[in-house]
């Protein structure tokens, strides 16, 4: 099952404090995050490369990115 | 990494947007701003209440372009890069009443964290309990981060909520090109100037309204933050945003050995003052306040430049905030603290404290 966070709408530190969260729960494995601004996706994708996760993949949909972050 | 393509949000970029910073402000003191006030948002928002007429401290009244240059910057970079969204609805009130007190803050130490770092590159000794009273009032709003607190989630909404605060901005700037300030008047059409003090001095408008745009520009590419860099170091020990803090007071203190503006010293710093318990407190009151807003003053107009309504509202209780505080008695001088300045700052600390422990949405 897909873990899904939902970091839309938050604003600075929030995006990386959910995930960060949602990281800490998962330990490794696949999760997506949902964000909608482009400092938030930055911010996040940082964050997540300093805790070894890697940045899968981008998807932009409208106005928001789904972030799909993994470890292994 | 495709993640970050905007090459301002890397290490060099935000380090280099730090050192624009830390360039243009000691040359904007030069050609005529305040001393060690060469860009201060919290100062800045001050005149402009006093230009309009909100408060009527005769010496701190001046439309400043650096402001206005600021949001029209940020805007100006969000629609080149797509980057422009309309949102709001993030507890608007809580967000004012934030802005109120932080602009309270800052003017009992006398400047903004912008103001905090420049003070100290020019050598003004006070600046330093100051910026531990930031890293104090900051490191509070990261007890109340780990513990839950938010301010809950904006909405996407009608594009001209994003609008709203730049129109304003442009409306300024329409009224201090059509009431210019006239020589040793203290108005000029419906603009109220000063005729002496801080508020007298100002670099010319273009110049002014160049650096503010070109600084709105680069910081909201760069998503520079003076608040955001402490905070970040507390709460994630990350060092990004904390470089271009670095990279601006290296700069600037380059700038003024070369301008010949350094003058190490505690006494007769240029509009400060030596209450050190003050600038310590009052700054601790203003940085918890930044942190539980999501921004330093600067960064809040560059939100608010790229659309964030709430943001704008921050930056509105800002501008109201300094109405108070020279209408009560609460803004220091360099004489020291205003007669209320002390009730105001308690009072503050209280209001952020039932803030920051009440909001806690659950996100996720």
């Amino acid at each position: 099952m897909l873990k899904k966070i939902d970091a839309r709408g938050l604003s600075c530190p929030q995006p990386v404090l959910v995930t960060l969260k949602g990281m800490e729960l998962l330990e490794k494995g696949e999760m997506v995050v949902l964000v909608d601004n482009d400092t938030a996706k930055e911010n996040v994708a940082r964050a997540v490369a300093s805790k070894g996760w890697k940045v899968k993949q981008i998807q932009t949909e409208g106005n928001e990115y789904h972030l799909t972050i993994n470890k292994e | 990494m495709n993640g970050l393509k905007n090459i301002f949000a890397g290490r060099w970029g935000i380090i280099g947007v730090g050192a624009v910073i830390g360039i243009l402000a000691p040359l904007l003191q030069k050609f005529g701003n305040p001393g060690n006030m060469g860009i201060c948002v919290a100062c800045f928002e001050r005149d402009i209440a006093g230009a309009l007429g909100l408060h009527r401290a005769a010496v701190v009244q001046y439309m400043r372009p650096e402001i206005i240059g600021f949001v029209l910057g940020s805007l100006l970079a969000a629609y080149l890069f797509k980057e422009f969204r309309a949102r709001a609805g993030s507890a608007p009130i809580v967000r004012f009443v934030l802005g109120v007190f932080a602009m309270i803050g800052a003017l009992v130490f006398l400047g903004c964290p912008w103001r905090t770092l420049l003070r100290l590159a020019g050598g003004d000794g006070n600046a330093i309990l100051g910026l531990l009273g930031l890293i104090f009032g900051i490191w509070i709003g990261t007890l109340f981060f780990r513990g839950g607190y938010n301010l809950g989630r904006s909405q996407p909404t009608l594009t001209p909520v994003g609008w709203i605060l730049p129109l304003i901005m442009m409306g300024f700037l329409f009224l201090r090109i059509i009431f210019p300030p006239l020589e040793g008047q203290e108005s000029s059409g419906v603009l109220l100037y000063s005729a002496k003090g801080p508020g007298a001095m100002h670099a010319p408008l273009v110049m002014s309204l160049i650096a503010g745009v070109a600084v709105g520009f680069l910081a909201q590419r760069s998503r520079f933050c003076t608040m955001g860099a402490f905070r970040d170091l507390i709460l994630f020990r990350q060092l990004h945003l904390f470089s271009g803090v670095v990279a601006l007071i290296v700069a600037a203190f380059i700038m003024n050995m070369i301008l010949g503006q350094f003058h190490p010293g505690f006494q007769n710093q240029p509009i400060a003052h030596t209450m050190g318990l003050w600038n310590f407190s009052g700054m601790a009151l203003a940085g918890l306040a930044f942190a539980l807003a999501g921004g330093c003053p600067g960064r809040q107009l560059f939100l608010a430049g790229e659309g964030d309504g709430d943001a704008a509202i921050f930056v509105l209780g800002m501008i109201v905030g300094a109405a108070f505080a020279h209408n009560f008695g609460l803004a220091s001088s360099p004489q020291g603290i205003g007669p209320h300045g002390i009730a105001a700052v308690v009072v503050g600390i209280f209001v952020c404290l039932f803030i920051g422990g009440t909001m806690r949405n659950k996100v996720a």
